[in-house]
């Protein structure tokens, strides 16, 4: 830099380009710019590593160290005569496993809830991995055979050789799996429907779908599951009344489209008024607008929260329990009460069991959607 | 770049020689009155370039124009076609008229050729080969036939504006109207868009264009429509509206943009 003139500046060579000082890198800046970046930040972090040591060691000893793992019957989980503590009593989360997975369908039959299980996993598979070919395809199969096939084989069809099982005798993880994925395929269309008619330009469509939007949502799940299976007999000729497990499944359905339409609500809100503008003044017609211009961006990007809904109702699921439906929380408490296993410590293993269970299935869906969430927002077109 | 606009050769209503009329049009927005006594005709392979200051209505009544807005009183009749609140006639227009806006408004989720024959296949239902061929000798016309097949967040603000035009063209419009189509762009960028209009001037095409470049202006246009508060103000053929402004707000208006 010339002293020449103080005003004007020509730069003669490029800038240098260095490395950033220490402190800056390394894993002690990362722990001072994270962990103990102002005092406050200091104390939480030392508050919470407290908590943690007092937390953890009790669980983990419980669960791995002083568990029993191989037994016959109670005797192996009661405290032995020198007083050794017991923890958790998995022989009993081993022996009943299969109840908390089938429940009470038939021995025999059993390999249709596995079938069924396959299906399930192919279609969650193809429509959740992004580079999956087909996934248009996909989706018709997980929206339409899927249901169709697995109605089919589940609760039987005499005519090609499926023996009827009635759905009193379903239980466990199948029906919590049966009941998430039927509210799931059925909410998502009927919520886009009630998204689009909240925000229609007829007040009559408008009306109709904001009060049965607020009515829902200013209900509790289990009101509308109470709702579902006492008053849903009153509507439908008595031939036809639908058995305990469809009224649920109507209730749940009712449930979650109200929430999934707000979902769409807040996605279609995102898109931009040009977007519209542009496809009306190419002459699209409103329903061409929204299927080809308007819904593919606006679902887009509202999957992390149709998947974050997913997880809601993944746990909601369990309130099937009140409407006397053996989903897999309920075949853990029955199982518990069996006096073969009557220990002090049956019921919290199986609790515990139940709570890793739920916590695996929506910790990974709560890890998709964030990860979906990353990608999205890096952009679109690649 | 000679030849000119495709198809409709045979249609009775190339011959009518007015492509755009407007008499005694109002518009409000609530009680504020955003068009006043609006009156213009446009011929067929007219260019129309409308300034004004910003709020003057010169956006609005391009959207009138396709009924992108409503209005309350008068009469607009594009390409024949009596504009009025029925439904089906505004899907007719649209048709005939092609919009380029400000803010490009591509479809973000569809690659610029999926852009750009989405409309063809789904309104005229053009099969798919035809509207990709045609797509391509659009998106060649305004030089970027390269760019066919990335999305439109991969391409800069100038390439963009093209394949908007592009887009727009591909429905064989009679009209094109451009609201504000260089405002958002860089500087860098801002020449590339107006070649583009340039060339399409030159095939004959009926242009509306809502801009602030005179050069543009004095270029192409035939005639230019000075606006404010919501009404027309001043029309002359550039050169005169330039040289001699008679209206005192257009010479106000012109004195200060053209520094």
């Amino acid at each position: 830099m010339g002293a020449a003139t103080p005003i004007a500046y020509v730069r003669s060579r490029p800038a240098e380009r260095r490395r950033p000082p220490v402190s800056a890198r390394g894993p002690f800046a990362w722990l001072r710019q994270n962990l103990f970046s102002t005092p406050f930040n200091a104390v939480l972090t030392i508050v919470a590593m407290m908590a943690l040591a007092w937390l953890v060691p009790p669980v983990i000893r419980f669960l791995l160290i002083d568990a029993v793992w191989v037994g016959a019957d109670r005797e192996a989980c009661l405290a032995g005569p020198d007083g050794r503590e017991v923890g958790a009593c998995w022989p009993f989360v081993r022996e009943r496993i299969f109840y908390f997975i089938y429940g009470s369908y038939p021995l025999g039959e059993r390999w249709r809830v596995d079938l069924f299980f396959a299906l399930f996993a192919f279609g969650a598979g193809w429509l959740l991995w992004l580079e999956a070919p087909r996934r248009t395809l996909g989706a018709a199969y997980f929206f339409v055979v899927l249901p169709i096939a697995s109605f089919i084989l589940l609760s039987g069809w005499p005519a090609v050789g499926l023996a009827r099982v009635d759905t009193a005798l379903w239980g466990g993880l199948l029906v919590t799996v049966v009941v998430a994925a039927v509210g799931i395929v059925l909410s998502l269309p009927l919520g886009i429907v009630l998204a689009l008619g909240r925000r229609s330009k007829m007040p009559i469509v408008k009306f109709f779908s904001v009060a049965f939007i607020e009515f829902v949502r200013g209900v509790p799940l289990i009101t509308v599951l109470f709702m579902a299976s006492v008053m849903l007999p009153l509507f439908v000729p008595p031939a036809w009344s639908p058995d305990k497990l469809m009224r649920a499944l109507v209730g749940v359905t009712v449930f979650s489209a109200a929430y999934m339409a707000e979902v769409v609500r807040a996605g279609l809100a995102a898109i931009p008024r040009g977007q519209f503008e542009a496809a009306q003044a190419l002459g699209l017609s409103y329903g061409r607008m929204m299927r080809l211009i308007v819904l593919p961006q606006a679902l887009r990007i509202t999957i992390p929260n149709i998947v974050n809904s997913t997880v809601a109702l993944f746990k909601d699921t369990t309130l099937v329990f009140f409407v006397g439906i053996f989903d897999f929380l309920r075949t853990i408490e029955v199982a518990r009460a069996d006096p073969k296993w009557a220990t002090p410590v049956t019921s919290a293993t199986g609790y515990a069991f139940a709570a890793l269970f739920y916590f695996v299935c929506c910790w990974s869906m709560s890890l998709y959607a964030r990860r979906l969430e990353r990608r999205l927002s890096a952009g679109q077109g690649r | 770049m000679a030849e000119t606009n495709g198809t409709g050769q045979g249609d009775p209503r190339d011959l009518a020689p007015i492509a755009v009329e407007i008499r005694r049009l109002d518009k409000w927005f609530g009680d504020f009155q955003v068009l006043a006594d609006i009156d213009l005709t446009v011929k067929r392979g007219e260019r129309i370039v409308i300034c004004g200051p910003s709020g003057s209505g010169k956006s609005t009544l391009l959207r009138c124009i396709n009924a992108l807005e409503p209005f309350q009183a008068g009469e607009l009749i594009v390409d024949g076609i009596k504009l009025t609140h029925d439904l089906k006639r505004i899907d007719e227009v649209r048709r005939e008229v092609g919009m380029v806006f400000q803010q490009f408004n591509l479809f973000p989720h569809l690659t610029v050729l999926e852009n750009c024959t989405l409309a063809p296949m789904h309104v005229r239902k053009v099969p798919k080969a035809q509207a990709e061929e045609a797509a391509r000798l659009y998106l060649k016309r305004v030089r970027i036939p390269e760019q066919a097949d990335k999305y439109p967040a991969q391409l800069s603000g100038g390439q963009q504006q093209r394949v908007a035009i592009a887009r727009a063209l591909c429905m064989n419009p009679k009209i094109m109207l451009f609201d504000e189509p260089t405002s958002a762009l860089d500087p860098e960028m801002v020449k590339e868009v107006l070649d583009a209009m340039i060339e399409l001037a030159q095939t004959g095409m009926t242009m509306l264009v809502v801009s602030h470049e005179m050069g543009f202006a004095r270029q192409v246009a035939n005639r230019v429509v000075f606006m404010d508060f919501g009404q027309i103000v001043e029309i002359n053929e550039p050169n005169e509206f330039f040289a001699h402004p008679r209206h005192e707000r257009t010479k106000l208006f012109l004195s200060q943009i053209l520094k």
